[in-house]
């Protein structure tokens, strides 16, 4: 294919002006964090530290909760996505493969709770957990995300997965005497790789954005998720921007790392989750 | 194959299936029973009790009594309220076709497997992974009154500062550019593989005809993607109508209101002002908006097969 060399330049012209404007926030960002207080507040603003200092790093790391809140987001978010997955994954499997009465109204039960927007069972959650006094407890933050859009979502997916594999493999296990189970743990489960990363990497990502649930659930400076202790930072004394920035950083840094090793199959399974469901 | 022995055929072939396992009824049930469960304890519950709650007065402590639709009623005609629903719908409003032209034009630009391409679709994708209260954090900080990035820039071009966040003409704006930023890359994704799908020899035809670029666009591409970019727009309203972290930490629905969008009203009645039931049935009013969109989107869907085969 010929395409002209005015077109690409132009192409490229305006693919860099938007990346530029993508990037800025990430730039400064990073810089800011590495700033002390007077240059932040320099005018005109410079883009370069001078001196580089790694106090605010130090100060986010050792003086605040954020260690603490760190870990916070990481297990709540993996015992989240291990509970969708598994979960999901078992009930996507007898959507899929196993005929019994009512599946089909079930399912669509389950599906339908995707268009109920958090706001409204939010409130009457609120109340029960509060009878049951696990507000300001993480439970909340890792039982509800499984049974609600996130549950729906790895269900679906898990669903038509399993739908494609071939009867052959199971009618061929029923043969050598293999249950309903074993079925689904030694050849169903090893069998749905790409299916199961997709479920995980959106459940968990979902999760770790998570921000209207921790600020209704949690009062804790310690038992904060990092978006939630990010949000309020202001109101501890001021806001000191170098430190905000540094823990920015390092709130970005995990996603960033996993979004770059598993990025052909985030975007693949996006474009595909949009174009086919 | 004699017509008896084909008419038994069919009928073998009609017939359904024996089922796999005999207790296949049981193990059905015994699956799905975790997520059923949980379902039914926080969802399908709290939807049914929260539907009763937007029928009364409910305080946070104290005793709840039943006050029909007056809920309702009050919300209609609550000025507040008003203000809010024409923030979300401005917010939308603005968003949305911003939005959905800037990931056409994205995906377009980065269609052909020029060199660089993966490394611009990498950039601007980066944001959708991106901590949704860092990048608005980090916003707020570049549209800063004295000391910002953004005002120190437009100083270079002689253009007065302004108080950006504080400014309620100025405040919606900046939140709608910020969230398209953030988003728009997802948006692009879906776009590119609809682009994946337009047969490459309908081009050839056209270019043989004479067609130039805008009009191999206008006839052949935009048709052709078009149920992509239906359901793209359907979910990117939907997306925009429940908004709430970046208005939380840009502008706390100031000044003057003027971000105030309708999750935040939600969240500001139950949560800070204790008014369950109220909030309860200001829920409900966006739920009703959502279903309609949802409503739209699924015939959408069902069209969108149709056309495919």
């Amino acid at each position: 294919m010929k395409i002209n060399s005015v077109s690409t330049v132009v192409r490229y012209g305006l693919l860099t002006i938007i990346s530029a404007i993508m990037l800025l926030p990430f730039i400064w960002m990073v810089t800011t964090s590495l700033k002390d207080p007077n240059q932040i507040f320099a005018l005109p603003p410079t883009f370069i530290p001078n001196p580089i200092q790694w106090d605010s790093y130090l100060n986010v790391l050792s003086s605040t909760h954020f260690l603490r809140q760190m870990f916070n987001s990481i297990y709540i978010g993996a015992a989240v996505t291990i509970g969708t997955v598994l979960l999901a994954s078992l009930a996507g499997y007898a959507f899929a493969r196993i005929p019994f009465k009512g599946r089909n109204v079930v399912f669509l039960a389950f599906l339908s709770v995707m268009m109920i927007p958090g706001e409204v069972t939010i409130i009457p959650l609120f109340l029960f957990m509060r009878e049951l006094g696990w507000i300001d407890t993480h439970l909340p933050l890792m039982i509800i995300p499984i049974f609600g859009a996130g549950g729906a979502f790895g269900i679906f997916v898990m669903r038509q997965f399993f739908k494609q594999v071939p009867a052959e493999l199971e009618d061929a296990a029923r043969i050598d005497g293999c249950s309903r189970f074993r079925i689904f743990v030694q050849i169903m489960l090893p069998l749905s790789k790409p299916a199961l990363a997709t479920v995980t990497i959106f459940t968990f990502l979902t999760n770790w954005n998570e921000f209207l649930e921790p600020l209704i659930f949690i009062n804790s400076r310690e038992l904060m998720t990092l978006p939630l202790a990010l949000s309020l930072f202001t109101d501890e004394a001021g806001t000191d921007w170098s430190s905000l920035m540094s823990a920015s950083v390092l709130a970005t840094l995990p996603v960033l790392t996993v979004f770059f090793f598993a990025q052909k199959q985030f975007i693949e399974s996006l474009a595909m989750s949009g174009s086919k469901e | 194959m004699n017509a008896d022995v084909q008419a038994e055929w069919r009928q073998k072939k009609k017939r359904p299936r024996k089922p796999m396992f005999k207790r296949d009824e049981l193990a059905g049930w015994l699956f799905i029973s975790p997520m059923l469960l949980g379902f039914t304890i926080f969802m399908f519950i709290p939807i049914g009790f929260a539907f009763y709650m937007s029928f009364t007065d409910w305080p946070l402590l104290g005793q709840s009594e039943f006050i029909g639709t007056a809920n309702y009623q009050a919300i209609v005609q609550d000025p507040e309220f008003q203000k809010v629903m024409k923030n979300t719908v401005l917010f939308t409003a603005g968003l949305v076709p911003f939005n959905i032209i800037l990931a056409l034009g994205l995906a377009l630009l980065l269609r052909h497997p020029l060199p660089g391409m993966g490394l611009f679709r990498t950039i601007v994708f980066v944001p959708v992974v991106t901590t949704l209260v860092v990048w608005a954090i980090v916003w707020r900080y570049m549209f800063a009154t004295d000391f910002g990035f953004i005002n120190s820039i437009l100083a270079w071009f002689g253009i007065e500062p302004q108080a950006y966040l504080y400014n309620k003409n100025l405040a919606m704006p900046v939140v709608i550019l910020t969230s398209v930023l953030k988003n728009v890359g997802l948006n692009m994704v879906l776009f590119l593989a609809a682009l994946q799908m337009v047969p490459k020899n309908l081009y050839e035809a056209a270019r043989i005809d004479g067609a130039g670029s805008w009009r191999q666009f206008k006839n052949i591409t935009l048709p052709i993607i078009s149920p992509t970019v239906f359901l793209a727009t359907i979910i990117t309203i939907i997306g925009a109508m429940k908004i709430f972290a970046q208005i939380f930490v840009m502008t706390k629905g100031g000044p003057e209101s003027s971000t105030k969008v309708i999750v935040y009203y939600i969240w500001e009645k139950a949560f800070r002002l204790f008014d369950m039931g109220y909030a309860s049935a200001a829920a409900f009013i966006l739920f009703f908006v959502i279903f309609a969109f949802t409503l739209i989107q699924w015939w959408l869907r069902k069209r969108w097969v149709y056309n495919e085969d």
